[in-house]
């Protein structure tokens, strides 16, 4: 065939190419190293020709924006139609004060909220628990009641904003939370748009706000997908997680294998369940990280939209193709900020974010430059958002969809993090599935092993980050300004629970409690359970300790 | 023989982030020492009683969550009650105003973001085998 021998002689004259130029200037000039690899240890070549790219279908492996396998995008038009929403995970203190940051990025010009919850909240302690001590309010908001998700939301109206709510173990109290605001709001339950990230295995594996064991844990999460595809047609009901994976140490090719093998885990429970993946597929989305490896980066986005298709249409035979399209958040890489000459920071966010447009992401968190030394300022937030407004409007790479597509390289790395994936995928259906290869740990020991790999390559040098291993200042420059939690928060709360507790119908509460712990010892689905309690102000601690002393609670085996 | 220092690394209070406290573990046995990782959410308690029935000539703390005053104070006071005389140190995002005062409560280092293995490893051992000044 014609283009059979053009790739051959492709072929032989690259080789050609290599024997006679390329060596030549490396005996020379010697390459900078011996080898160059990608995050997940592949040997990059110095140059890619369509050679590289021959067993590639154009058709079938690559398509059009808003076709299937939907490698250059879920949407036809992409971000000529409309930019990716941004959205800065945001949070302290206390709902007062979340609210007023809310408040001023929206004025600034972001287009959805993300909450970040303290610690307690996301763990289910009110804030006069012995546990939350010293947490309260430290990493995100502390909520504890119906009260303070009525305050976190003042003057936000929830039927134009949506809110995207970092919440797992305990995503049915926030939200039906979330829900019951609404409705005082006059926003009826089908209207509200966000995303609870509600993924617990990742949570095992990576981020640690656990509660329940695993098959408890799983039924709430089939439970809200029953209900939300009901009753919340435009929220996404869980956020597949890869972005803590990542920042675990998780190389890219990891990253992407462990949160498809999650979702798999998911669609399963849920069809276990009886549910329709064609109805619930819809509400699924997606939440990955932007590192520092540009190009990896960009092509590892397309390589999960590509599988996460092929897996709901060949493995679960999904038709609804609505359901078949992977739809993701990012967030630049946490991970790789140093507290050594911060601003740099700035600039690192800036490739990541880029990686995240040109992947096609639909919404994106730029992180704040001082958050390897503690919570964002006001000011580090504000320059956050504004390199993606300045990526969004000044940049062109939003004019034409997918506009990488085609790079001899990109294309052959796509390819190539699906493959290796998709190997990682069977190992794990092999172990009998993602909840079997967490229980066994065989998960957090591969995350592991790559975290220390990489640790050791930045101690030996091998991969230098600016600022810290290389072109380091002995001395700082001046000092980076850091954003100081109130510490009369705790006591602040403390204070509101016992007032709340004093007002309340402590009846009703105690009715719709008892009611809960008899739903949860039963088969039935847990939500308008958990949304009456709420309603009658039950607190989020006097919840989940009903579902604690029903399902357990869990204790990591520990990975070393 | 050197004697083999037994470290404790603890991840106490509610935060997950475990890669920095796992992998500075890791460093550690492979620089010889015997490690004992508790994993994450311990409280206070947990890890002062495994201090004490694993003998530990080291306590190594990872807080990122901003509880570190509170944490590192409860400890301190459990392991005086105790009369456990073992040193401490704490790694995780601690804010430079803080140190002197974590210093002057009874923590024996600190460890930022960016810290080097070999730093790491060459600290515990002053401390440990009183080298340190």
């Amino acid at each position: 065939m014609d283009q059979e021998n053009k790739i051959n002689e492709l072929i032989e004259k690259k080789a050609l190419w290599y024997e006679k130029t390329f060596k030549k200037t490396v005996s020379r000039f010697p390459e900078r190293k011996k080898e160059f690899k990608t995050s997940y240890g592949k040997v990059v070549d110095p140059v890619y020709t369509p050679a590289d790219v021959k067993d590639i279908d154009y058709a079938k492996d690559i398509g059009f924006p808003g076709d299937y396998p939907y490698t250059r995008g879920v949407q036809p038009t992409m971000y000529r139609g409309r930019f990716w929403t941004m959205r800065q995970y945001a949070g302290f203190a206390s709902a007062e004060e979340s609210n007023k940051r809310y408040r001023y990025l929206l004025e600034q010009g972001q287009t959805g909220l993300s909450v970040a919850f303290d610690l307690p909240t996301q763990i289910g302690y009110d804030s006069d628990d012995e546990m939350s001590e010293g947490e309260v309010g430290k990493v995100g908001v502390a909520i504890d009641s119906l009260k303070d998700m009525e305050i976190l939301f003042d003057s936000i109206p929830l039927d134009k904003v949506s809110v995207s709510m970092t919440i797992n173990s305990t995503s049915a109290i926030l939200l039906s939370m979330l829900m019951a605001v609404g409705e005082k709001q006059g926003v009826r339950h089908d209207q509200l748009r966000g995303t609870i990230q509600n993924d617990i295995l990742k949570e095992y594996i990576a981020r640690g706000t656990y509660v329940f064991p695993p098959d408890p844990s799983m039924r709430v999460i089939v439970d809200i997908f029953e209900y939300g595809s009901k009753n919340l047609p435009k929220f996404n009901l869980i956020s597949i997680s890869g972005y803590h994976i990542r920042e675990a140490g998780a190389n890219a090719v990891q990253e992407v294998a462990f949160t498809i093998a999650d979702g798999i885990a998911y669609v399963e429970a849920a069809i276990k369940a009886g549910l329709d993946p064609n109805v619930f597929g819809t509400n699924l989305s997606f939440f990955f990280n932007a590192h520092n490896n540009f190009i990896e980066e960009i092509s590892k986005f397309r390589a999960a939209r590509k599988i996460w298709a092929k897996v709901m249409k060949e493995r679960f035979h999904v038709t609804n193709e609505e359901a078949l399209k992977l739809k993701f958040h990012t967030q630049t890489a946490g991970s790789t900020l140093t507290a050594q000459q911060p601003m740099n920071n700035i600039i690192r966010v800036t490739m990541q974010a880029l990686s995240a447009v040109l992947g096609g992401t639909q919404s994106l968190h730029t992180n704040s430059f001082d958050e390897a030394l503690g919570l964002p300022t006001q000011e580090s937030a504000t320059i956050a958002l504004r390199t993606q407004q300045i990526i969004a409007y000044e940049s062109g790479v939003t004019d034409t969809v997918d506009p990488f597509a085609g790079s001899y390289l990109i294309e052959h790395l796509t390819k190539d993090i699906e493959g290796k994936a998709m190997e990682y995928i069977k190992k794990i259906d092999d172990m009998g599935g993602m909840v079997r290869a967490v229980e066994t740990g065989y998960v957090q020991k591969e995350i592991l092993n790559s975290a220390y790999e990489a640790q050791l390559r930045i101690e030996k040098k091998e991969d230098v980050i600016v600022g810290m291993n290389e072109f380091t200042t002995e001395k700082g420059s001046k000092p980076t300004p850091i954003l100081k939690v109130d510490t009369s928060v705790e006591e602040k709360q403390k204070a509101k629970i016992k007032e709340l507790k004093e007002k309340r119908d402590n009846n009703l509460v105690s009715e719709k409690l008892s009611s809960l712990k008899q739903a949860a010892a039963s088969k039935e689905n847990l939500m308008p359970f958990i949304y009456e309690a709420v309603k009658a102000y039950a607190t989020l601690g006097e919840i989940t300790n009903v579902l604690r002393e029903v399902f357990g609670e869990f204790r990591e085996s520990v990975i070393l | 023989m050197e004697k083999r220092i037994r470290v404790v690394v603890g991840k106490p209070g509610l935060d997950g982030h475990d890669r920095g406290s796992k992998v500075v573990a890791r460093a550690l046995r492979d620089a010889g020492m015997e490690v004992i990782y508790t994993g994450i959410r311990q409280t206070p308690e947990e890890i002062v009683n495994t201090v004490l029935q694993e003998d530990a000539d080291i306590l190594g703390l990872s807080i990122l969550s901003g509880a570190h005053m509170k944490l590192c104070q409860k400890i301190i006071k459990l392991m005086k009650e105790k009369e456990i005389n073992v040193p401490i140190f704490l790694g995780g995002i601690i804010p430079a105003d803080d140190i002197p005062e974590l210093k002057k409560m009874g923590v024996n280092e600190v460890f930022g973001p960016g810290t080097s293995f070999e730093d790491i490893i060459k600290r515990v051992k002053e401390i440990v085998l009183g080298t340190a000044v």
